[in-house]
């Protein structure tokens, strides 16, 4: 909410400057978010007559004007402005003035002298307005200073205020609560009933009468609805972000600002017979004052007469039956809604209004009778008329109740761990209006009609602090039973595998949780993905149930960027359906860890030959993650990988996550170059980890032996090895992959594995003929399982 | 005996001469070899009178030790030299670049996590995690945030489509709702259950985006529930923490009042740097307050008997105040020459 300092400090004035008084409000919950002076400092401004004005000798777009500055002689000055006039009242900087930025000197322009300056609005830093003198109004007094002229020694404070402080919506709200805080009394408006000189009054029925307790109704005849509206008024409306339409609209917005009253006038010629408050009838439709037509929902609160629906009460009038220029009867509605048949509705037609705003966060329920009577003063005054009885219907039992909370004192200092005595709090709560008796060590407390944010023990105890002030409430290290937190050893954290990885040349990053539809369906073919219902742009629609994609984007991202080295990893989660998910039924959130490595192996560098990273370079790295674990891995098809090169990654027999390089389809359609080669793992696998286990370590001297065994090229080494260790001698304590080849010397169709036979025993050291006979054995084995044969 | 000490003379200056082993050790067989010199002298000792030949043969074995020396200097001249001219040829350019590969890094925001998670654990908080396809009732109701509450409006919430009882998570904050319920029912018929402290970092989601605003973001959630946890002991851990995370004692901490549902009194916390580029203004990083008692009834704890605090802060703020970010949008773009920079 904006508002003028000014029409605050005629409610109640602290001896507070602006800067104070803003940090008061910011410190008790209604934080200033903004605080700007109306108009920048200057000084020499008055109120100036054009009393002549001839055009230069010497140039043709400029004037010589004597002016009438309230100094006794005309001033003389020249005038670039083309709307400068004789008998105009314009700002007038005289010699010595300070503006925005320089100062006012007698001056010579092209030849003739000039003794001061006259203003547009954009001079004097009031508005953008540079399209010629600034115009006053033509009762301007002359020499006056320009500052007290339009009150411009004001200041325009923005309050962000929380849903729970809907009493601060007016200036009144917010007095009330300056003159709690500084001790300072309060000069609320003196509102006098206006006694009726019509006996016209227009029934009403509250039909809802829990959605709309109380309604109040005024008839106002013979109105000027074209009469201006006075300047004070216009220039507090205008402080407080709300435009002058019509001196009719301007009284209902004043009076809303200054108490916190909505108000609606309707054309009392427009209405026929009573007024009801009522829920929509089916089908029917209001058009609003914004010329948007609705069709009320069934729990939508209607304000109708006996022929049709008029407004959504309490949310925005009808087009078509409130007041116009040509209204000469009104018919004034101050009425209260109940928050809950407010709140939402708005929203749901796509707008909120300043009414609905107020009465969906709670309106004084007691206000609407005197809110009607200054409403129906300032109009007499302005626009003249005759007025009505107010007519008031009121559903007592439904008016909100204010049932006394009880406070434990004790409890609202150990809550803070502040000790103010009960006689202090008791002072505290009295200051912002809360009635307040004993019962036994308990405080009944019972909150005024405005407050609609005090029903239970905790709102009182909020209400102290903030009146104790926040700030006094001191900082303590707080007290608790020390005890060790677990630190299991048989898994990692998060934070160690983001470690591991940073240390394998992987870079971090996150990447949003919704992708665009195609790249779940291309990378995942995933046709049915979780979409989101209000997505933010079509490339964030669906929920991601992988993160290569992301990660893809990121190379695609730094390639145009012209990176050509890309490596880089993420941590998140991934979602999927799963009728019996946990813990949100209905899908599958697991973390899981990916990463792509695309580009050169290593950083360019001297004296080490560029080539392409490969499947194996990151299959390296995937294992490391795992160490000392051993992983398996198969051949496996996914839509986002080439179907050669590509596995699915098996720890302990569970699959657990895939490696492989992109698909060459996708490296084409996202213009890739080369491809880049990723992994994606569940975290929840990465993290286990086995405690190291102790195993003894032979003093007996340890035998290897080199052997090249010749298979056909399609087996897969993992099968081969798992061979080699189906049958070993006891004394072979590995057998190690350390060389494969093909070309000159073997088969097309067959490849020659080097595998390095370590033999050794605990207790004694081995014989020559027993390492030739495992060596044998070995060989044998694979002879006959695999049709290998041991190389020349 | 002047021709023995020619002789010595005689045998240094050939030594010297000797370019390397080989001519050295030639050298050396003209005086000390069966041949050579000195065993011609010491051959002759026979011919002198045995009076003579004791004093004779000390001579011409002080000169035979003067010559050994003589050729051992040689010889360790000779392997320095050599040694030196290995040193030589062997010699680096050191000023080359070091080979291998590079060291990658955390994201910048994943930093700012690990170093908030330690400060906690160090006082006890243990970390908790939630769910990111949240439930209406886990992120708003059991937070005392019923349908209708204006409060909704203060979040923008992404929807799933055909599905009006989830979401995606708006805040880290129904992790306490969890968390609680979790922990009373692992300590439900106990006469006093154990104080309950957690962080629970993560990402959230909201209907907005801008220079600062992303629709994902990240927050930290913390909560303390016990017997005796009061506002001032809240003031107490934020402040402490914020010292401790900027590492700096020049910064001032202010609670300011506000309203969240789910906590009453509700505070609002302010940092300022008392130097720097942002000296003197009031920074918005993080909201928290006394956990309501509904919300710790949803939690089935008795907030009677039990009080906690919770905090929701903002890491992505906090790392951009730290490293000096100025878009928040760049946290989440994977531009490496951004990210690069927090190695």
């Amino acid at each position: 909410m904006q508002f003028s300092e000014q029409w605050l400090r005629s409610l109640v004035n602290p001896p507070l400057d602006s800067e104070a008084l803003g940090h008061l409000l910011t410190m008790a919950g209604l934080e200033v978010e903004e605080s700007a002076p109306v108009a920048p400092p200057f000084t020499g401004v008055v109120v100036a007559r054009i009393v002549e004005a001839e055009k230069h000798p010497n140039a043709d777009k400029l004037k010589l004007c004597k002016v009438d500055a309230g100094q006794g002689d005309l001033l003389q000055i020249v005038c670039g402005a083309p709307n400068a006039a004789v008998g105009m009242k314009v700002p007038c900087a005289v010699v010595g003035a300070k503006l925005p930025g320089f100062e006012i000197k007698a001056a010579k322009l092209r030849g003739v002298e000039s003794f001061g300056m006259l203003c547009s609005a954009r001079e004097l830093g009031l508005s953008e307005d540079h399209g010629g003198l600034m115009d006053l109004p033509a009762d301007a007094p002359v020499g006056t200073n320009l500052r007290e002229y339009l009150a411009l020694d004001d200041t325009l404070f923005t309050i962000k205020l929380t849903p729970n402080r809907s009493d601060c919506l007016s200036l009144l709200g917010v007095g009330r609560e300056v003159a709690a805080l500084t001790g300072q009394p309060l000069s609320a408006p003196q509102i006098a009933v206006v006694a009726p000189t019509l006996d016209d009054r227009r029934a009403i029925v509250l039909d809802a009468p829990a959605a709309c307790p109380r309604y109040c109704g005024r008839i106002v005849r013979g109105v000027d609805a074209k009469a201006p509206t006075p300047d004070w008024m216009k220039q507090r409306l205008q402080r407080c972000g709300v435009r002058s339409i019509s001196a009719l609209v301007d009284v209902t917005n004043y009076v809303m600002l200054e108490l916190g009253q909505p108000l609606h006038a309707f054309d009392n010629a427009h209405l026929s017979g009573a007024i009801h408050v009522r829920y929509p009838r089916e089908g029917e439709q209001v058009l609003l004052l914004n010329e948007q037509t609705v069709t009320p929902a069934a729990d939508t609160l209607l304000i109708a007469d006996e022929a049709r629906a008029l407004a959504l009460a309490g949310i925005m009038g009808g087009e078509d039956s409130g007041i116009t220029l040509e209204t000469t009867d009104m018919f004034l509605e101050s009425a209260f809604f109940a928050p809950d048949a407010i709140a939402g509705r708005a929203r749901s037609y796509g707008f909120v209004s300043d009414a609905s705003h107020r009465f969906e966060r709670g309106v004084d329920f007691e206000l609407a009778a005197s809110a009607i009577e200054r409403a129906t003063q300032l109009i007499l005054d302005i626009c003249g008329g005759a007025a009505g009885p107010v007519v008031e219907a009121v559903s007592k039992e439904h008016l909100p109740a204010r049932k006394p909370v009880r406070l434990r004192p004790a409890r609202a200092r150990r809550l803070l761990g502040i000790d103010p005595d009960d006689a202090a709090i008791v002072k505290l709560l009295n200051g912002v209006h809360l009635g307040v008796r004993h019962e036994g060590d308990d405080l009944l407390v019972v909150p005024p009609s405005f407050r609609f944010d005090i029903e239970i023990e905790e709102d009182l105890i909020e209400e102290i602090a903030r009146l104790y002030g926040y700030d006094n409430i001191p900082a303590l290290p707080p007290q608790g039973g020390l005890a060790m937190l677990d630190r299991s050893e048989s898994g990692r954290t998060a934070w160690d595998v983001r470690h591991l990885l940073a240390g394998r040349d992987y870079q971090e990053v996150v990447n949003y949780a919704f992708v665009e539809e195609a790249w779940e369906r291309d990378f995942c073919a995933n046709d049915a993905p979780i979409r989101l219902a209000n997505p933010i742009a079509s490339q964030m629609s669906v929920m991601r149930s992988s993160l290569i994609p992301g990660l893809t984007g990121n190379l695609v991202a730094n390639r145009k960027r012209q990176l050509s080295r890309v490596r880089v990893f993420e941590i998140g989660r991934c979602f999927e359906r799963k009728a019996d998910g946990e813990p949100v039924v209905g899908f599958h959130q697991p973390v899981r860890v990916a990463g792509l490595a695309a580009g050169p192996a290593l950083p360019e560098q001297w004296g080490v030959p560029t080539r392409n990273v490969d499947f194996y370079d990151v299959k390296g790295d995937v294992e490391a993650l795992f160490a000392p674990r051993v992983l398996k891995f198969e051949p496996v098809s996914e839509p986002a990988l080439h179907p050669g090169r590509a596995a699915a990654v098996l720890l302990d027999g569970r699959r657990i996550g895939v490696v492989g390089e992109l698909h060459p389809v996708w490296v084409q359609r996202y213009d890739l170059g080369t491809a880049p080669v990723v992994f994606e793992l569940d975290m929840d696998a990465v993290l286990l980890a086995d405690l190291p286990a102790y195993s003894e370590i032979s003093r007996q001297p340890a035998v290897t032996r080199d052997l090249a065994l010749v298979v056909e090229q399609a087996l897969p080494v993992a099968r081969v090895i798992e061979v080699l260790n189906e049958s070993v001698p006891a004394i072979v304590k590995g057998v190690e992959l350390f060389d494969v080849y093909h070309g000159k010397g073997i088969d097309p169709g067959k490849k020659s594995l080097a595998f390095r036979v370590l033999m050794q025993d605990t207790q004694r050291t081995l014989e020559d003929a027993e390492v030739d006979a495992a060596v044998t054995a070995i060989v044998h084995h694979a002879e006959t399982v695999l049709g290998a044969r041991l190389r020349g | 005996m002047d021709k023995l000490d020619q002789l010595v003379q005689q045998a240094a200056a050939e030594f010297a001469a000797a370019a390397d082993g080989v001519q050295l050790e030639q050298a050396k067989a003209r005086f000390l070899g069966k041949t050579g010199v000195l065993t011609e002298q010491l051959k002759g000792l026979g011919k002198l009178a045995p009076e003579e030949r004791r004093a004779a043969g000390a001579e011409i074995n002080r000169a035979k030790d003067a010559i050994e020396a003589a050729l051992e200097a040689r010889r360790n001249a000779l392997r320095e030299a050599v040694l030196l001219a290995q040193l030589a040829a062997e010699a680096l350019d050191v000023t080359l670049p070091g080979r291998g590969t590079s060291a990658g890094g955390l994201h910048p925001v994943s930093r700012t996590l690990e170093r908030i998670e330690g400060l906690f654990r160090s006082i006890g908080f243990v970390v908790a995690d939630g769910p990111e396809i949240e439930t209406d009732w886990h992120n708003f109701t059991a937070l005392n945030t019923p349908e209708n509450h204006p409060a909704r409006s203060m979040h923008d919430t992404f929807y799933l489509e055909g599905n009006d009882e989830v979401l995606l998570r708006t805040h880290t904050s129904p992790v306490q709702v969890r968390a609680m319920l979790d922990h009373a029912a692992r300590h439900a018929g106990r006469e006093q259950m154990p104080e309950l402290r957690i962080i629970a970092p993560g990402r959230v989601y909201r209907v907005d985006s801008d220079a600062t605003h992303s629709p994902m973001f990240h927050q930290v959630e913390g909560l303390w529930v016990g017997e005796s946890v009061s506002f001032a002991d809240l003031k107490g851990v934020i402040a402490d923490f914020l010292r401790k995370f900027f590492e700096t004692e020049d910064l001032q901490v202010r609670f300011r009042p506000s309203f969240f549902p789910f906590t009453e009194p509700s505070a609002e916390i302010d940092v300022a740097f008392m130097s720097g580029a942002l000296e003197g203004r009031w920074l918005e990083i993080a909201g928290c307050g006394m956990v309501h008692p509904n919300v710790l009834r949803f939690g089935g704890i008795d907030p009677e008997r039990y009080t906690g605090f919770a905090f929701g802060m903002g890491p992505d703020r906090l790392t951009m105040l730290r490293y000096g970010v100025n878009d928040l949008r760049l946290f989440f773009e994977g531009d490496l020459r951004f990210l690069s920079q927090f190695r």
